[in-house]
């Protein structure tokens, strides 16, 4: 089955079942990589993020109102947490439940950020909040190692997708 | 249209309002670290220079409250057992201003050194300066310095090993590796890796 068609169905799904919280996807860098090079004209805005990172969470819902905010347009907010895959049920899925998120939530898999973070961003050192935003058909990216203010994040997404 | 316009400018006086004190730059592998006098849980003030009998330095940027910098914790005790008596010790340094993270207290400080029977050093960053001048960014966030002469050169940069969750699952130990390299005459290979850290909590502008 196509990429596109599963994306499709887990829309159709989302759509369907507006109330529940959305599944955490567990994903390894590969698959994130892949994500993240589809050549079409689609903003993507992706934070990295966890649960046990306070600034990380402060910053949530500035994401979850971007996402509110440009629902029905080409822009896609994907919050990869970078929490232990062993926390997915005892911390990652509880935490997503409670705060009812509702853009798409995955769970990077992997035990090595010196195998994948250069690849997500030559100029991130590690430290998060990190915060991707990447038009590939545009060929436009532009990466923020820092935390944001609603503000800060409005401004900077304005301008990305100016 | 005047209330959109208002709402921008609201917007970028937020931005200018919000500028955080960050990093410029920073040290690359085979720059030249300056000496620094910060204060020691003892309420003494450390540099670099003190330590004269020492080859280099474990200069590890860390603090009480990430929960990687505590997994970390034990790690980097048995960094400093193993390579202090071959003349590299640990010196660890929190850059956390207090303000925004109350669990990196000098107080806080100096009951988790004391709790956790820290051999090293902990030292506290309270400008921020010296965490400044390195470029780090995030805890843990490690540094090793090697002696040529009279300075004190970056011979590696970056991540303790390939596994922050389980230590005994650690196929690759970076720092040790770059140590073995340095140690033997030769520059570490590799000589800087990446690792997920908390960023380090500057001081609000």
């Amino acid at each position: 089955m196509s990429f596109y068609k599963l994306l499709l169905i887990g829309s159709l799904l989302l759509l369907a079942t507006p109330s529940q919280a959305q599944q955490v996807e567990v994903v390894k860098f590969p698959a994130l990589e892949k994500r993240l090079s589809q050549p079409n004209d689609t903003t993507y805005v992706v934070n990295f993020w966890a649960t046990w990172c306070g600034p990380c969470i402060k910053e949530l819902p500035y994401f979850e109102q971007a996402n509110k905010t440009y629902a029905g347009q080409k822009v896609k907010v994907l919050l990869v947490s970078l929490d232990y895959a062993s926390q997915l049920d005892k911390k990652v899925k509880p935490f997503v439940q409670k705060r009812g998120l509702k853009s798409e939530v995955l769970l990077l898999n992997e035990t090595d950020p010196n195998t994948w973070l250069g690849k997500v961003d030559n100029t991130w050192s590690g430290a998060i909040p990190f915060t991707l935003m990447l038009n590939n058909k545009k060929q436009k990216r532009a990466a923020f190692e820092q935390e944001f203010t609603q503000a800060e994040l409005t401004t900077q997404l304005t301008r990305f997708l100016r | 249209m005047k209330k959109l316009t208002s709402f921008f400018v609201l917007c970028f006086s937020f931005v200018l309002l919000s500028a955080f004190v960050r990093p410029s730059g920073g040290y690359q592998v085979g720059d030249t670290a300056t000496d620094f006098k910060l204060k020691n849980i003892d309420g003494k003030l450390l540099a670099l220079a003190d330590n004269k009998a020492a080859k280099g330095f474990i200069v590890v940027f860390t603090c009480n409250t990430c929960p990687y910098a505590q997994a970390y914790e034990s790690r980097i005790i048995d960094l400093h057992n193993k390579f202090a008596p071959q003349g590299y010790p640990v010196v660890a340094i929190n850059p956390n201003d207090p303000a925004v993270a109350p669990g990196d207290s000098f107080e806080k400080m100096q009951a988790r050194a004391s709790s956790k029977k820290y051999p090293f050093p902990y030292l506290f960053d309270e400008t921020q300066s010296v965490a400044q001048a390195y470029g780090a960014t995030r805890t843990p966030h490690l540094y090793v310095l090697t002696r040529q002469g009279n300075a004190l050169k970056v011979a590696y940069i970056g991540a303790i090993d390939d596994n922050s969750e389980e230590p005994t699952a650690v196929k690759t130990r970076y720092v040790e590796n770059a140590l073995t390299d340095i140690m033997a005459g030769k520059p570490a290979a590799p000589n800087s890796t990446k690792a997920v850290g908390c960023t380090i909590k500057w001081k609000k502008a």
